[in-house]
């Protein structure tokens, strides 16, 4: 069959003609998506590093019977991913996050607060409370998150190092591990601000905010408890630059360092891995008001305020994470190791009443804290960049707070916190 | 094509008395479209298209952001006439410690990597130039780095070549020499981490200068170097320095011009050598890093993001424009 050129031609035109309507159409991925299921809901997830994580959610979404859920698995920085679809149309109607304040006094995520109506008692408490702003819920937490120090129990024999309990202890015992091969402590990559943060505050008795709405940190002891890392850096007992970052715990499995910290999700292969030679503590206090410091944070449920099935996103969430019990064990310990946001899942979890994960929902429990609302991005950042000059330049730590707290009580005051 | 439809005859017939509709091309809307008259039309036809995407996809952004700078706008791009706030993010930006710090920490990258760039280009050039053999081969060799993205050249540099441990490779071979393992990017004293950015750097870009130079020296006309034999130039340094490096001056000014642009730019070597899921280490912070983190990052601050990104703007403007008058850019030869 021959093809003239005006044929050929139109055959062109009427192929893009159809394009440009077909892209011009309505199919925003947003309409129902036909299944008879109701409604199609866009369900944004972060990527996880637990094998099996995106499947279970995607049958979490199959098996709600109201709408037709489609999950996306979203890699690369999702935080921002997130922060940028919710100033547009074609953002999730349910996403994990947060969220930020911003978000909540932007108008950009819808008020949760009635589907946890007579169970919000058995959330977590300090995990509620990074969502809850004005008496109103943002957010339904899926599971909490927390960080500790790992150590190996033979490399700390070895140099008869008792495991560290003050903060002066972890940064000899850190000296005392370094050899030609090991170094003491890993805390990631950077040398320690970016993972450590407010957590060296908490340990010396100091919050970031207080319940009042004022900085927590304008005391001498912040600046005294931060000196002490930047002997870390000077005594060279810390790891830096390993082919992975300190949320894998491959570089205490390889025996580059004797301590790192780490994520509880890391437990189960470092269990696995090591059997018994190893330890689990946390970030020891520092200072006559010091006490250890467990950082908890927690990925919520949010429903965007720009979702087109604002009332179906939320029904969906409630099922997912408030009545779904079932799914949330399952999210919670069969993939990685978190600790289920409902306390009663909790204690009832067999896995998390024996050995190190024991001791790491005791220390939850105990010395759990988690960063407040207020404690802004812009705060934070002006903080963890003070932070990275004290310990890792050994810049003098009064002087780089001095502006850190004028930055965060100007951030209140925009919130409304501050009086 | 013109004369061809002025040629064809527009009648074939028809019912006696009637005139026939004009055929083909004679047709009074083909001669319309097709005529040398139309040139403004297909004119626009074919660079239509790229000025709406121009328009769209650049202006209207660059002035919604200008227009952004002035207003309180956080996580929202249509901020309420009552968030007006004047030049009140131009101050704030300019008071930021870390927008001016990202400021000097440019500046710091822009003075290492412009003479550095340009030298080694110019000496790459210099030497492919004089092959007389396989000169198009290591022409080859040396630009095809420009074709690799600065993503997977930044992981190859920080975890097989850089990486702290000791089997990283530049690791390995300080092993060799006995010397103690580096932590190339996490150290700030010394700074390594600018050995690995500079180098980087210098790898990606190089190539895409030498070529520039090539093209450059090739425009040289021989009987210069003829004339200055017969006057006694001796090859090497001094006819570098009196014949070719002055007849390659259009070819630096360009050069230089492209590389201070670029590097003010700067975003994508620092970004994927620095961060982490936690965010930025504060040293090394170029000004765009600085503004993504401010406009798009957690912070959500579209106000002042753009506040900083009409600066940074305003900056390169005038950076340029000092350095055209200083080169004497536009200036006639001769």
């Amino acid at each position: 069959m021959s093809i003239s050129r005006r044929g050929l031609l139109g055959s062109g035109a009427a192929a893009a003609l159809y394009g440009a309507l077909a892209a011009c159409g309505s199919n925003t991925g947003r309409q129902d998506g036909g299944s008879g299921k109701g409604p199609r809901i866009e369900h944004w997830y972060h990527q996880y590093g637990e094998a099996g994580t995106q499947q279970a959610v995607e049958r979490y979404a199959r098996a709600y019977p109201r709408a037709d859920v489609r999950v996306q698995w979203r890699p690369g920085n999702y935080d921002q991913q997130t922060a940028a679809a919710l100033l547009t149309d074609s953002g999730p109607d349910v996403f994990e996050g947060g969220p930020t304040l911003d978000q909540i006094r932007g108008g950009q995520v819808v008020d949760v607060t009635d589907l946890l109506a007579g169970v919000r008692e058995d959330f977590h408490p300090q995990v509620l409370a990074t969502k809850t702003h004005r008496g109103r819920i943002w957010a339904v937490p899926q599971v909490i998150d927390t960080q500790l120090l790992y150590y190996r129990k033979s490399f700390l024999a070895g140099a008869g190092v008792e495991p560290p309990r003050t903060l002066d202890a972890l940064v000899d015992a850190a000296r005392a591990l370094t050899t030609k091969d090991v170094k003491g402590l890993f805390l990631g990559n950077d040398g320690g601000p970016g993972v450590l943060l407010a957590t060296p505050l908490y340990a010396a008795g100091l919050p970031v905010v207080t319940e009042d709405g004022e900085v927590g940190f304008d005391d001498p002891a912040a600046a005294r408890t931060l000196g002490k890392l930047h002997r870390l850096h000077r005594d060279r007992s810390l790891l830096l630059g390993a082919p992975t970052d300190w949320s894998d715990p491959s570089a205490f499995l390889q025996g580059l360092t004797a301590m790192q910290w780490s994520g509880l999700w890391a437990l189960p292969l470092i269990a696995e891995k090591l059997g018994d030679d190893f330890g689990v503590l946390p970030f020891p206090g520092d200072g006559p008001g010091g006490r250890p410091a467990v950082p908890v944070g927690a990925y919520g449920a949010v429903v965007s305020a720009r979702g087109a099935h604002r009332a179906a996103a939320k029904a969906y969430v409630k099922w997912l994470w408030v009545d779904g019990t079932e799914y949330q064990e399952d999210f919670a310990l069969s993939y990685g190791f978190h600790i289920p946001a409902r306390i009663s899942l909790a204690k009832r979890a067999a896995a998390l009443r024996k050995g190190a994960a024991a001791e790491v929902v005791r220390f939850t429990t105990d010395h759990g804290y988690a960063e407040p609302l207020l404690w802004t991005t812009a705060s934070r950042t002006a903080y963890k960049d003070a932070l990275s000059r004290i310990v890792k330049d050994g810049a003098d730590p009064e002087r780089e707070l001095r502006p850190v707290v004028a930055r965060t009580r100007s951030e209140l005051r925009r919130v409304g916190a501050a009086r | 094509m013109a004369a061809v439809v002025r040629e064809r005859p527009a009648r074939r017939g028809g019912p006696v008395g009637q005139e026939p509709p004009p055929a083909g091309p004679g047709r009074p809307w083909a001669r319309r479209l097709l005529g040398p008259q139309r040139r403004h039309l297909w004119f626009w036809v074919f660079t239509g298209p790229f000025v709406i995407g121009l328009t769209v996809f650049t202006y209207v952004p660059l002035g919604w952001s200008v227009w952004l700078s002035f207003f309180e706008a956080r996580n929202t791009v249509t901020p309420a006439a009552a968030d007006f706030v004047g030049l009140d993010n131009y101050a704030a930006m300019l008071r930021d410690e870390a927008f001016t710090d990202s400021l000097v920490t440019f500046g710091l990258f822009t003075a290492f990597i412009v003479p550095a760039t340009y030298a080694l280009a110019l000496a790459l050039a210099l030497m492919v130039n004089r092959l007389r053999f396989a000169q198009a081969f290591f022409r080859s060799v040396f630009f095809l780095p420009v074709a690799c993205s600065y993503v997977v050249a930044a992981l190859i540099w920080k975890m097989s070549i850089f990486n702290g441990v000791r089997f990283g490779l530049a690791n390995t071979v300080l092993g060799w020499f006995g010397a103690e393992q580096v932590a190339w990017l996490s150290t700030t004293d010394p700074p390594w981490y600018w050995l690995v950015l500079v180098t980087l750097r210098l790898w990606l870009q190089a190539g895409f200068y030498m070529v520039l130079f090539l093209a450059g020296l090739q425009r040289v006309p021989p009987q210069l170097y003829e004339a200055a034999a017969v006057d006694g130039a001796r090859p090497g340094w001094q006819t570098f320095r009196y014949i070719t490096f002055p007849q390659l001056r259009a070819t630096s000014v360009a050069v230089v011009l492209l590389l201070v642009v670029n590097a003010f730019q700067a975003f994508d070597e620092f970004y994927n050598l620095l961060s982490d899921a936690r965010g930025y280490p504060p040293y090394a912070r170029p000004p765009l890093v600085h503004l993504y983190y401010t406009a798009l990052g957690e912070e959500q601050n579209l106000g002042a993001g753009s506040a900083g990104a009409v600066i940074l703007a305003l900056l390169i403007a005038v950076a340029t424009v000092v350095q055209a008058r200083w080169f004497g850019l536009g200036r006639k030869e001769g």
